[in-house]
């Protein structure tokens, strides 16, 4: 069978790209908070005014005549990201986590000249990477040293956390691990692998890679189901917490793991995929429909986040 | 949540006027509904001849007027005459006038008529009641007499008219009707006899339609009237109803030929029938009736040929709208399978894609280059648009060299889509690989290529120009799409493990 049939699609309530656009995205995220999401610096400073940890700002890159600054902010560190600040879809996000005498490295160890990065800096400048060609500027942000819980489970790169936040209530989960053919990045459809994460406890529930069930991590060969993502409960704050900050009701939490920070937001997505839906073998639907159809209001962040853990969990309450 | 209900009923509103729209162009309009049709006409020459007397001449000419035929085009030609068309209370005529005709004179009057279908004559008002007919008195009793032994055998006007015509041709006729007929035409006396019943009838002349037919002459009817129709009676055969291939010329009872200052006086027709395309024929009906209204013919040419473009693009739109939205098939750039589709039209299909793939590679190639060179967006984009520019030129070139003429129509290609396309799959080449841009290169192209089938099939190219009112209906599809929550064909399989099977 080389398609599902509709009906049985359904009735486990996968939520359809169209469907999600009109229904959740086109219903709940108004238009005027876009912005806040959609510019990765301006999330950022909302994010700080919010108490929310984020990777630390080593500057900033508006114009042409800057990028001759950019060795002297990265002087003295080990290694720093440079992203757009209107990118998508992890497009042209730079990492080097390795500086040797004036060399660059990326995760894979390749060599990065400085006149590349002024290249990449260029094009980010010139709105190669944001939607609609707009010119845009360039954010050089510290390199997380991950939490090394994640050791043998992500191939060269930085794990994150997505959270699909609905109406402040943190719905699904999942892990997102880069593999070599993801080139180091955390993006599925770049090759990462996805875990689904139960609510509840930060368990692993199930793997795929490619939108493909898997077991094992295919460049470490761990069993991926046994990740236990420490530090749960404060993403689950931080993940809540984000949409009073944004005022978006359908919406994704990119989060990582910080060794000393512990859980710092990267970005947040007013677009989220549906991949997650993959990743967890359960469809979003019945855990929206849910909260769309809850009475009481106004509830704090604690709240939400302890009504979510009873209800959104697939597993028995540890 | 607002109600759809508005929503629907928009949609509704503009399927339903859209599609009536379009039945009304091809039904009030005549414009076929589908490209190549054909119709039959018929072009008919009347000469007009008479013997000049030397002094001035008038001659007056009915022309046809009938609802079962539209004239598509008429003149006349008469050197050395004066002549002007009128109409009025008499029906159509044309009338020429000289100051001196000596000798042999021919006018001649040519006529294009098309079949419309509509064989009643239908009557404007009620005509008045006629005169009853003032008998000789040697005829009178037996007139009486063949009326009132028909009005016995009748019901209605229009039975009296049947019975009348079937007595004047049985084989066997009454002593009485022999008498009347050797002193009355046949189509004068039944008019009479009708008349004086108080029936509305008159003397029509109509002319038999037969392919290569010449030196023909009007053959007399009869019409009566009944129930709102004109009814037509042969008199002389005893037949009833129109033939198909009758033309009425004229209706007026009056004499179809007048002439002022001439002798012997006489009208031959000849006819020949020919096919034309429907379309052009109700174009030209439309024009002769000043009713263009909300067509793109009124427009010069070639603005008309701009707009047979420029309404494809709506059926391209809609094939874009519909692989994206119910398939799911990626495309780098929303609408630019559209534009490559509309060159495609252009070159047609192969060339087009070959060309195509030869432009983005070698602007590929030389992109690659481009980004070496660490430039600047905007004028790596510049340079790469240069840069197409050379190669559609070099190709255009060496196609004419090598005389393969399908080559030249490749300048066709728009450069910026072009430039645009070739700087996103360098970028989506660096960033995730060969298989991403095979992936949208090829989605994009598998997209322009259906776009292309459906806008290159002539009967579509016929209705989005012909029929305007299908926009509407591409409209209201394209609304109606928008609000789709299903799934998509792509997404079945892409969500199979989520199916539990």
């Amino acid at each position: 069978m080389l398609f599902a049939k509709p009906r049985r699609l359904t009735e486990n309530g996968v939520l359809g790209m169209n469907k999600r656009n009109i229904d959740y995205i086109g219903r709940y995220n108004q238009r005027k908070f876009y912005k806040r999401v959609d510019d990765k610096l301006t999330t950022k400073q909302l994010a700080l005014a919010n108490d929310i940890a984020v990777p630390a700002l080593i500057g900033t890159v508006c114009q042409q005549h800057e990028i001759m600054h950019i060795p002297e902010m990265v002087n003295n560190r080990d290694g720093f990201v440079i992203k757009p600040s209107q990118g998508s879809g992890g497009k042209g996000i730079l990492v080097i986590t390795k500086v040797e005498n004036g060399h660059y490295f990326k995760p894979n160890g390749h060599e990065v000249t400085p006149s590349e990065i002024d290249r990449h800096i260029s094009n980010i400048l010139s709105g190669l990477f944001s939607l609609g060609g707009k010119p845009d500027v360039a954010i050089v942000e510290g390199l997380i040293e991950f939490d090394p819980v994640f050791d043998g489970y992500s191939f060269e790169g930085v794990p994150d956390i997505r959270l699909i936040v609905f109406k402040g209530f943190p719905v699904m989960g999942m892990l997102r691990l880069s593999t070599a053919a993801s080139d180091g990045k955390a993006n599925l459809h770049q090759g990462a692998v996805g875990v689904g994460l139960d609510i509840g406890t930060g368990q692993g529930l199930h793997a795929v890679q490619f939108d493909r069930p898997l077991d094992l991590h295919p460049d470490t060969d761990k069993k991926l189901t046994e990740i236990l993502v420490p530090h749960w409960d404060t993403l689950l704050h931080t993940a809540s917490k984000a949409y009073e900050m944004s005022e978006l009701g359908y919406l994704g939490t990119d989060m990582v793991l910080d060794q000393k920070l512990g859980p710092l937001l990267l970005e947040l997505n007013a677009r989220p995929g549906l991949a997650i839906q993959i990743a967890n073998g359960q469809g979003l639907l019945p855990r929206l429909k849910h909260v769309e159809q809850m009475k009481n209001k106004s509830m704090s962040v604690e709240e939400r986040v302890a009504y979510a853990k009873t209800h959104f969990s697939s597993l028995p309450s540890a | 949540m607002h109600s759809k209900k508005p929503f629907y009923i928009l949609v509704a509103l503009l399927f339903i006027a859209g599609i009536a729209a379009s039945v009304y162009r091809g039904i009030e309009h005549n414009v076929p509904f589908l490209p190549g049709e054909q119709v039959q006409s018929w072009a008919v020459d009347a000469k007009v001849s008479f013997q000049g007397t030397g002094n001035p001449a008038e001659v007056t000419f009915s022309l046809p007027k009938d609802p079962a035929f539209e004239i598509l085009v008429e003149n006349a030609t008469s050197p050395g005459y004066g002549m002007s068309v009128t109409d009025g209370d008499v029906g159509r005529q044309v009338t020429w006038s000289t100051r001196e005709a000596i000798g042999q004179q021919d006018l001649y009057y040519k006529v294009t008529l098309v079949p419309t279908g509509k064989n009643e004559i239908l009557a404007d008002s009620e005509p008045d009641a006629p005169q009853a007919y003032n008998w000789p008195a040697t005829e009178l009793a037996a007139a009486e007499q063949v009326m009132s032994e028909i009005w016995s055998r009748s019901a209605t006007n229009l039975s009296f008219a049947q019975q009348l015509n079937k007595s004047f041709n049985a084989t066997e006729r009454s002593q009485n009707l022999e008498l009347l007929l050797t002193s009355n035409s046949r189509a004068d006396l039944f008019i009479r006899m009708l008349n004086s019943k108080g029936i509305p009838a008159k003397k029509v002349s109509g002319l038999f339609l037969e392919d290569q037919r010449r030196r023909q002459q009007l053959t007399t009817y009869v019409e009566v009237y009944h129930q709102g129709q004109w009814i037509i009676f042969n008199p002389n055969d005893g037949s009833q109803g129109r033939p198909d291939n009758l033309l009425i010329w004229d209706r007026t009872a009056k004499s179809t030929l007048d002439v002022v200052g001439g002798v012997n006086s006489q009208v031959n027709f000849s006819m020949l029938q020919d096919t034309r395309s429907a379309l052009a024929t109700s174009i030209d009906m439309l024009k002769n009736k000043d009713a263009l209204d909300f067509s793109l013919y009124q427009l010069p040419l070639e603005e008309q040929s701009l707009f047979k473009g420029i309404l494809l693009i709506p059926i391209g739109v809609l094939m874009v709208v519909f692989l994206r939205v119910i398939i799911g098939i990626k495309t780098s750039g929303t609408f630019m399978p559209v534009l490559i589709a509309l060159a495609f039209i252009q070159t047609t299909l192969l060339t087009g894609l070959v060309g195509f793939l030869l432009i983005v590679a070698f602007g590929l190639m030389i992109r690659s280059y481009l980004s070496d060179l660490n430039l600047l967006l905007i004028s790596r984009i510049s340079a790469v648009i240069i840069v197409v520019i050379g190669i559609i030129g070099l190709f255009t070139l060496l196609s004419y060299k090598f005389g393969l003429s399908e080559g030249l129509t490749i300048t066709f290609f728009p450069m910026i889509i072009l430039a645009w396309t070739i700087e996103r799959m360098s970028i989506l080449w660096e960033e995730e690989g060969a298989k991403e841009v095979m992936v949208q290169g090829g989605g994009s192209l598998f997209v322009a290529t259906l776009a292309y089938l459906a806008m290159s099939a002539h009967w579509v190219q016929h209705w989005v120009f012909n029929f305007l009112g299908i926009h509407l209906v591409i409209l209201a599809v394209v609304l109606l799409m928008g609000q789709y929550t299903g799934y998509k064909l792509l997404e079945l399989r892409r969500f199979r493990p989520l199916a539990g099977e």
